[in-house]
């Protein structure tokens, strides 16, 4: 009973804040401007079908590239002797102390044609290379930004392996590969799950990276609504309308990577 | 040793406090602003970022705080970035204003939407230094809303070590030569504007066709364009990252102070020419003061500071007389008449014309590659069958498991 009423405020919270919102999403994505039921803003947004797949395409391959980069960067970090984890772990977080538009428009400064990284090319006579406003520019944008959001909890799974575990497996003949194949992955699938999830999610529903990054010629599923929103027409209902799409999608991304969770989850638990 | 330092420490600091840190304004009449004095009001002020004096810079004034003085009404000030986010704001209730700064589009559109507060010109009487030319606008054409605030005209500013020969047409945005050196409106009213102009049109008809043909040019244009920017122009523009780009004569003045290739023209087929004017939205609960408020952006000397801190045109004669020469003859900011005869002022389009046009706008920006239109569709199959799967084979698993 205690801790029942211990949770009221976070149920209120959740309630009012969370539950609340999504409602009024759902509800705006179904009536016109007069307040009358209507399908038509939600069969409209198939109209937009080839920018949700371009969200979907560069917000997958940020996640990739996250993967690829943080995977052997927690494990070397999990690793390390203690204090210097936390020094790195500091390191990683450090960009985070910034803002964010800051950090996007410090990349802007970067890429551009005369910018830094064009002028230290040009010392050895090479380029422009055209960086900015292209759809590499924006994924380099996400990896950036979310590059923490991957490192972090496949970090705080990894520091949990126990390292005489590592060594039994050794011990029992496994090499590095079968190490690596059927000790460390499988104890770190909920850290990668996690990390797609945390770097998918904000990845697919950005708006100012492909903005300021991709030079507004790459419209991403965040514009569109933004444009909704802040556009000409202002159609709020349409707006609502494409978010609910994309939370259907994000909720269905999520719940496949859930069922990866609960197998390896069961697949422990036997052990 | 250490109390002497301290000493002197503390005489800087008096010093530094001693100094009055404004400047006093002049006003027609003081007695006016007496009214609302020590009893505690405050008034909410919405206006686009960087768009009043704010005293930052030796020797200017920070209107906002010469108005508290003076007025002992306290002013909220916050800013937003465009019409379509003051008017998102308005539009979704929970604001409370009392003083907006809408371009003539937008106050048009309220205007219609029944959003402001008509005037009591009774209470401003510094409206009779705004210039006749800008009383009775086209988009409020009885004046009963707005008092003009700043004006100014689109152009195109290029770089002179980039472009070679003259700019006088906004054909020069369609020039090959010119490919990724270009610079676009990410506004789709503004981008839409200039190729209507280019075409010929008036950009305030809602004509389907028009605006057909205007996204046919836009989508054209698009494999030149770098890219599609706003406040951005400023820094790629000073920078030399791109060779022209469409701005407001305003800014242009401010870039070609910092970069002296810049150079700006106004384009032969015609342009947007802005005004932003102060309005009260309704439901505002200090309609007095805030009429106040608007006398004293109206005041010369404060409209010369403001108009000098913006860098846009003033609509203030009595501001623009105490303006230096200079500035006062800048062709840009202050085009002859003949080019002002061939402008146009955006006016507020029907709901079906907004709509028509985001779509082609949002068309344009979408239509980079071909993408196929099957990949949702079966990304979605996909990730129904992958889900299916997963659990399929997880009862399997399960039913082995069992079985030892």
């Amino acid at each position: 009973m205690k801790t029942k009423a211990a949770s009221l405020p976070y149920a209120v919270w959740t309630f009012i804040f969370i539950v609340v919102p999504l409602a009024m999403v759902a509800y705006f994505a179904f009536i016109d401007e007069a307040g009358h039921f209507t399908l038509e803003n939600v069969s409209s947004v198939g109209q937009y079908t080839p920018v949700l797949a371009r969200s979907i395409w560069l917000a997958a391959i940020a996640t990739v590239i996250c993967l690829v980069i943080a995977y052997p960067l927690s494990y070397l970090l999990s690793r390390m002797h203690v204090g210097r984890q936390k020094v790195f772990l500091m390191l990683v977080m450090l960009p985070m102390w910034m803002n964010f538009l800051l950090r996007t428009y410090a990349w802007m400064t970067l890429l551009e044609r005369n910018g830094l990284i064009n002028r230290f090319f040009a010392l050895f006579g090479l380029g422009p290379f055209e960086m900015i406003n292209t759809q590499g520019a924006v994924v380099l944008g996400m990896v950036y930004n979310y590059l923490p959001f991957m490192i972090l909890p496949l970090y705080s799974i990894m520091v949990k392996i126990d390292n005489r575990t590592i060594e039994a497996a050794q011990d029992l003949g496994a090499n590095s590969y079968h190490v690596f194949s059927k000790v460390v992955l499988p104890l770190s699938v909920p850290g990668i799950t996690t990390g797609i999830t945390m770097v998918f999610v904000p990845a697919v529903s950005t708006f100012i990276i492909s903005r300021m990054l991709g030079g507004g010629g790459n419209l991403l599923i965040g514009d569109l609504i933004d444009l909704q929103f802040l556009g000409n027409a202002y159609n709020p209902n349409l707006g609502a309308a494409i978010s609910l799409v994309l939370m259907v999608l994000i909720l269905l991304c999520m719940s496949i990577m859930n069922q990866f969770d609960n197998d390896e989850g069961m697949e422990g638990a036997l052990l | 040793m250490k109390k002497l330092t301290a000493a002197l420490l503390a005489a800087l600091l008096l010093l530094l406090f001693a100094v009055p840190a404004f400047a006093e304004i002049e006003v027609e009449d003081e007695s006016y602003y007496q009214k609302f004095k020590g009893q505690g009001i405050s008034i909410n002020v919405y206006n686009w970022g960087e768009y009043i004096s704010d005293g930052a810079e030796e020797g200017t004034i920070n209107v906002n705080k010469e108005f508290e003085d003076l007025t002992g009404i306290k002013v909220n000030y916050s800013t937003f970035a465009s019409n379509e986010e003051l008017y998102a704001k308005l539009k979704s209730g929970g604001a409370n204003y009392d003083i907006i700064i809408p371009s003539d589009y937008m106050i048009g559109r309220m205007i219609k939407e029944n959003m402001l507060e008509p005037l009591n010109f009774e209470n401003i009487p510094a409206f009779k230094n705004i210039s006749s030319q800008f009383v009775n606008p086209i988009y409020d054409p009885d004046n009963a809303y707005s008092v003009p605030y700043t004006w100014g005209t689109v152009g195109i500013i290029y770089n002179t070590t980039m472009v070679d020969g003259d700019v006088d047409s906004w054909d020069i945005l369609w020039d090959a030569r010119y490919m990724g050196d270009i610079l676009m409106f990410a506004n789709s009213r503004d981008a839409f504007a200039i190729a209507q102009k280019r075409l010929g049109y008036s950009f305030n008809t809602g004509n389907p066709d028009e605006l057909e043909k205007a996204a046919e040019s836009l989508k054209e244009q698009k494999p030149l364009v770098q890219a599609y920017v706003m406040d951005e122009i400023f820094d790629k523009m000073q920078a030399g990252e791109a060779a022209l780009a469409p701005y407001y004569a305003g800014d242009a003045i401010t870039m070609i102070a910092d970069n002296p290739d810049l150079a700006f023209a106004v384009p032969r087929e015609g342009t947007n020419r802005f005004v932003d004017a102060i309005c009260i939205p309704k439901g505002s609960q200090q309609q007095e003061a805030a009429e106040m408020y608007i006398n004293f952006l109206c005041e010369p000397e404060v409209g010369l500071a403001n108009c000098e801190y913006i860098g846009y045109s003033t609509p203030n004669d009595a501001a623009m007389e105490l303006l230096d020469d200079e500035m006062r003859n800048n062709p840009i900011a202050y085009p002859s008449e003949e080019v002002l005869q061939n402008t146009e002022t955006f006016l507020s389009l029907d709901d079906d014309a907004n709509k028509l046009m985001d779509k082609l706008w949002t068309d344009i920006m979408s239509t980079n590659e071909g993408t196929n239109q099957w990949l949702i569709p079966v990304f979605l199959v996909l990730c129904i069958v992958a889900s299916i799967t997963i659990n399929v084979v997880r009862r399997i698993r399960k039913k082995r498991d069992s079985m030892y």
